[in-house]
């Protein structure tokens, strides 16, 4: 990993002065920062001929690690988001992804993406707390703050984790950091997928310091993270083999550089339900992350065949990889009509991003 | 108590062009059962105020429907006749919140008093928004589960009321706050159309509007029903009791523990006033010299707790202690936070009256803020408690007062905005998890700027055009602000330039 960090540079009224002139002239925008991350949502409307790009807008603004708080510009590199915390014995517990090395902060918390510690220490707008914004009409906003308690207001911060740009563009996002484990160890279990999700739901009933848990091929890896005593009791109670550089793991898990998102030509499904939800009758191949509430599947069935088993457990079907369209799982008419009155409200003219979340 | 300031801001909330009673009467009862539309004084008199009875209003309806079908009739009427309707679970807000408009509909959830489903496979409990918070909790104990957010109201209030109000409690720290700890709500619009928002999954496609209607206060729909999620009780709980001789001392070692890469399942403060008041009330041992105590709880498995206690009582030691007391056992444990529980009564046996302030802050600044309430304190000459969630950087400031001494309640509003700001000029907020119902619209103009205020209106327009959820409530009217600005100068600058002074 390189140790040069990204030059800091404030590029607020540069952005706005672009989302205003775009605002007068009706013109859409595409956003772009590191690119890592936009085969996640629906590919932006081809109109948007005009690019806004934000990953110059860099730099940590402030980090206290006595408040557990980071405050830095949209276009910081995560990698250099990592670094600084990790000097600090902190990190970002919700684990992104990068998928990539040019993945900045704002893509990340745009797309909302949180990795392996998902369903034990939250996702990625948990850890929001506050943001700036540029609207759609190219006013510079700000919601929420650098505390870790605020309900002045509506939650338009936390809004904006996982709306794609859509409503607004990040230029400054504070978030909770917490410390970083002090010990951590993996344990190998060897089951078949339903066994997998029985040892997942009887596992989170007790107050194990779970971390990880995912299944693929014939073996449950159960990460454990926390105090060395508590680890290594866990350890001792639940059994299992160790597995040694299991850092490596879970970080080629996270970033899916594993064999199995990778094979062949085949669609990649994700498949969010209920933990416990049984194994669904779906021709393919499965792998099961997050204590069970994320499915991953490589299948040729066909789309809408997916999505409805997704949808009898509560749950929704989002393809990763693939041609089929739309990617992310069809809202009802009612939550359309909702979120165009919504983007409406952020973005009057429809020129943010327009076509990401599909509506 | 204090008719006079009740009045205006009722005066102030209601909407024009609201039907008629006997109209809207008519139109409740020709499709609800009769006994569930209260329309007398004396069936209306509980519904006046919330838990800040500083504000009262008469509601003109009260409605206690008992299924979802019955709320969407209410809100269907209610919204084809333009009137508004204000949502109320058990009334313990804190800022006014369910406070009733006088040309108005008051829809209790008191009915929704059902826990319908537990789900053990998934941990959540799919629960209607009158059950009390702490009755979640209960009804699971002997799976050895809990409901995480426990706000001291926790015997009381409602889990729609939180969901509303984003609520937290004393685990927050570790735990988070409502807002965490959701998965999915059923809500029922202000045109009476039922909408999901969450799901069963961890996520949902499309916006998360699951954060954007927690905390919401009942302006962006009718919350019918909560799926929350269920934690595993810890194996082991201890709480050390850590006295310091000087305030500042006991602020930074807030900050060290925290620095020291602990984070305890609580953390509070207690000063000196609240400490002697308490230790009156319950005597839970609290030492009546000291000038400030921490209650600082960690829990785990055995092991973990041992080994973060140790930790914490070399951070406190460094901090300056000047005592420090670790829960033996249970019976312990509980002793130590029977002092913090019974902050709030204590204070009604030392003071005829008092007012709850709710800010929040960094850790960094709770010294020099505390301080600075209790210069604040003496310029106003009105006493103050503090008993606070400190781990979070959470005040909550008692100001003790009597609303039979004329003048005491205005100087006790008054010195309730000065702490507001003196949170907000250290980087805080004017509100933690209270809300700001009609308590702090004011302080919202000072918080917020024109533009900001714009969007949340825009947000609010998506969702509630004609503005009969909850009116008046949580966001001013920039007319309001210009009002306000007028009387508020900050700094020699004017809020609001660009709009007229009336
Ligand atoms: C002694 C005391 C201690 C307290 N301690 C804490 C604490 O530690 N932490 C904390 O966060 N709060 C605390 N509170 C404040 C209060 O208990 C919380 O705000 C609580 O969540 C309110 O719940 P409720 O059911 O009483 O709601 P209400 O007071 O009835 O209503 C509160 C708001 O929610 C809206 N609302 C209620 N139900 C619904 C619904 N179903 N759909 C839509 N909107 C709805 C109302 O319109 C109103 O705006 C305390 C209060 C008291 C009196």
């Amino acid at each position: 990993m390189s140790t040069t960090r990204q030059p800091s540079e404030d590029r607020t009224e540069a952005i706005a002065a672009q989302v205003e002139d775009a605002y007068q002239r009706a013109a859409p925008l595409r956003i772009v920062a590191g690119q890592s991350k936009s085969f996640l949502g629906e590919p932006v409307a081809e109109a948007a001929t005009e690019t806004l790009a934000v990953h110059a807008h860099s730099g940590v603004v402030s980090y206290d690690p006595g408040e557990l708080i980071i405050t830095a510009r949209a276009g910081t590199p995560l990698r250099d988001i990592e670094a600084v915390l990790a000097e600090n014995h902190q990190r970002l517990a919700f684990e992104p992804p990068h998928y990539g090395p040019t993945a900045t902060l704002g893509g990340t918390i745009a797309t909302g993406v949180s990795g392996p510690a998902r369903p034990y220490a939250g996702a990625a707008r948990d850890f929001v707390l506050g943001c700036r914004i540029v609207n759609g009409r190219g006013q510079v906003l700000r919601f929420g703050g650098e505390v870790m308690k605020n309900v002045a207001g509506y939650d338009l911060s936390r809004l904006m984790a996982g709306a794609h740009g859509t409503l607004g563009v990040l230029l400054e996002i504070s978030l909770k950091v917490l410390p970083s484990p002090r010990a951590q160890l993996t344990q190998v279990f060897e089951h078949e997928a339903p066994e997998a999700l029985a040892a997942f739901s009887a596992w989170a009933a007790r107050p194990w310091p779970i971390s990880g848990a995912y299944w693929e091929a014939g073996r449950t890896h159960l990460r454990l993270s926390g105090a060395q005593a508590s680890v290594d009791a866990a350890r001792d109670a639940l059994g299992g083999e160790p597995l040694d550089e299991d850092q490596s793991f879970w970080s080629g898990l996270r970033e899916h550089e594993r064999d199995f998102f990778k094979r062949g030509d085949m669609p990649l499904w994700r498949i969010s339900c209920a933990p416990a939800s049984p194994m669904a009758k779906l021709s393919g191949t499965w792998s099961l992350d997050w204590g069970g509430a994320q499915r991953w599947l490589v299948s040729d069935a066909p789309a809408e065949t997916v999505r409805e088993a997704a949808a009898t457990h509560g749950g929704h079907a989002t393809l990763y990889r693939g041609h089929d369209k739309p990617r992310q799982h069809p809202l009802s008419a009612a939550h359309v009509a909702v979120h165009r009155r919504l983007k409406a409200a952020m973005d009057p003219a429809g020129i943010l991003n327009p076509g990401r979340i599909g509506v | 108590m204090s008719d006079v300031i009740s009045g205006e801001r009722a005066a102030a909330l209601d909407a024009d062009g609201a039907a008629s009673k006997a109209t809207l009467v008519a139109a409740l009862t020709a499709a609800l059962p009769h006994d569930i539309v209260l329309t007398d004084e004396e069936s209306l008199r509980p519904f006046e105020c919330d838990g800040l009875s500083a504000y009262r209003a008469l509601p003109m309806i009260a409605v206690l429907p008992a299924t979802v079908a019955q709320v969407q009739t209410v809100m269907r009427i209610c919204h084809a006749h333009d009137t508004p309707v204000v949502a109320r679970g058990a009334g313990t807000g804190l800022s006014g919140g369910a406070l009733p408009l006088e040309k108005g509909v008051l829809l209790s959830l008191a009915k929704f008093n059902r826990i319908v489903d537990i789900d053990t496979d998934n941990l959540r409990a799919t629960v209607q928004p009158g059950v009390r918070n702490l009755a979640i909790s209960e009804a699971v104990d002997h799976l050895g589960l809990y409901y995480a957010p426990d706000p001291s109201s926790q015997i009381a209030c409602s889990i729609g009321g939180n969901v509303a109000e984003n609520s937290g409690g004393v685990h927050c720290l570790k735990y988070g706050l409502t807002t965490h700890n959701i998965v999915r709500l059923e809500i029922v619009t202000v045109e009476g159309e039922r909408l999901t928002i969450g799901s069963d999954a961890l996520d949902t496609p499309g916006y998360d509007l699951l954060a954007l209607m927690t905390g919401s206060e009942g302006l962006l729909g009718v919350i019918v029903e909560i799926v929350v999620k269920l934690l595993p009780k810890p194996e082991l709980a201890r709480v050390a009791l850590i006295a310091f001789d000087d305030l500042r001392a006991a602020g930074n070692a807030v900050a060290d523990i925290i620095k020291a890469g602990i984070i305890p399942a609580g953390l509070e403060m207690l000063d000196s006033p609240a400490i002697v008041a308490t230790e009156a009330f319950v005597h839970a041992g609290y030492p009546t010299d000291a000038t400030a105590i921490l209650l600082c709880e960690v829990d785990g498995t055995t092991a973990e707790v041992d080994e973060d206690m140790a930790r914490v009582q070399a951070v406190a030691e460094a901090s300056g202690a000047t005592e420090i007391r670790v829960s033996r056992d249970d019976a312990e444990r509980a002793l130590f936070w029977a002092g913090r529980k019974a902050a709030f009564p204590a204070m009604g046996r030392i003071s005829p009256d008092y007012y709850c302030m709710d800010g929040t802050i960094p850790r960094a600044a709770l010294s020099d803020v505390l301080i600075g309430i209790a210069e604040l304190s003496e310029h106003y000459g009105q006493r103050v408690a503090n008993v606070f969630h400190a781990g979070d950087g959470n005040l909550h400031p008692l100001i003790l007062y009597d609303a039979n001494q004329p003048g005491e309640l205005e100087r006790t509003e008054a010195f309730g905005g000065a702490i507001c700001e003196l949170c907000l000029k250290h980087g805080g907020t004017i509100t933690g998890e209270h809300g700001v119902g009609v308590e702090k619209i004011d302080q919202m103009c000072v918080q917020f700027p024109t533009a900001e205020l714009q969007q949340f209106h825009a947000v609010k327009a998506a969702f509630d055009e004609k503005t009969l959820l909850n009116p008046g409530k949580a966001v001013p009217t920039l007319h309001r602000c210009a009002e306000f600005g007028a009387m508020h100068v900050h700094n020699g600058a004017l809020p609001f330039p660009e709009l007229e002074r009336l």
